[in-house]
């Protein structure tokens, strides 16, 4: 503690009380906040595996086929799994926070949340449906 | 951490987020458990190539990829300063997060540019 801090009568020493590192797990909505954070380390999970599959393609048709080998496995399977729930509970957190992040008005008059969050999910069906018409196509 | 960075990286984070939101679920589905498994039937693999072999696909993947990583650094750098209380190791973690999502967008750039035909 540097010298020149003094302690009046009227300004007593700080008093933090230590919170416990799974203070998260006292109520529902706590819980809530920190699975939605943790949903990026799936995120951040499924770009690798995105960026693994297009190195193989890179490599040829074996290291490729080597890919999805890999991916049939017991542990990859079970990640992949717990992964999709994570991103869906990331996108379904997001599209219902947009209206909130992000106010939009039309002739001066708020659009309604439900109208923002709307739009999202209308954006993800569409897109959702155009990337699975490319890659069934072939 | 330098201020005036602040606003890009949450607009990285934002950015992330939302290609994360509207495009991973779909291809989580597909790449990494349909086509695997065999539930759909999947691309051959000289369709794929030549797929991505169009330069607007490779700015896709390379989008899909990079801000989502982005988005990863920003949100899990907080997730440690606040889960799990370590708030003295800022400098730390904020350079290993972006750093990590610094050296794979580069890696996801140089695999992409050598994959033009």
């Amino acid at each position: 503690m540097s010298a020149d801090v003094r302690y009046t009568p009227y300004h007593p020493r700080w008093y933090r009380r230590r919170v416990s590192v799974w203070w998260w797990l006292q109520s529902r909505s706590y819980t809530g906040f920190v699975l939605r954070e943790l949903t990026s380390v799936f995120v951040a999970f499924f770009a690798v595996l995105l960026l693994w599959q297009i190195r193989a393609l890179g490599h040829g048709p074996e290291a490729y086929a080597r890919v999805l080998a890999r991916l049939r496995s017991p542990l990859f399977v079970t990640l992949n799994a717990l992964a999709l729930a994570f991103v869906l509970f990331h996108s379904i957190t997001w599209f219902n926070l947009a209206p909130k992040a992000m106010v939009v008005r039309l002739k001066g008059k708020r659009v309604p949340d439900l109208l923002v969050a709307g739009a999202n999910y209308a954006a993800w069906v569409v897109l959702s449906a155009a990337v699975a018409a490319i890659l069934l196509r072939g | 951490m330098a201020r005036p960075i602040t606003p890009l990286l949450w607009l990285l984070f934002s950015a992330g987020g939302t290609v994360a939101a509207l495009l991973f679920p779909v291809h989580l589905f597909l790449n990494g458990l349909a086509f695997p498994l065999g539930w759909l039937p999947a691309p051959r693999y000289e369709s794929l190539r030549s797929l991505v072999g169009h330069p607007l696909t490779r700015l896709y993947l390379l989008v899909l990829v990079s801000l989502p990583l982005f988005h990863w650094a920003h949100r899990f750098r907080y997730t440690l300063y606040d889960g799990l209380q370590l708030k003295h190791l800022t400098v730390l973690i904020a350079v290993l997060c972006y750093g990590a999502a610094v050296v794979g967008s580069l890696l996801a750039a140089y695999t992409l540019w050598n994959m033009s035909s």
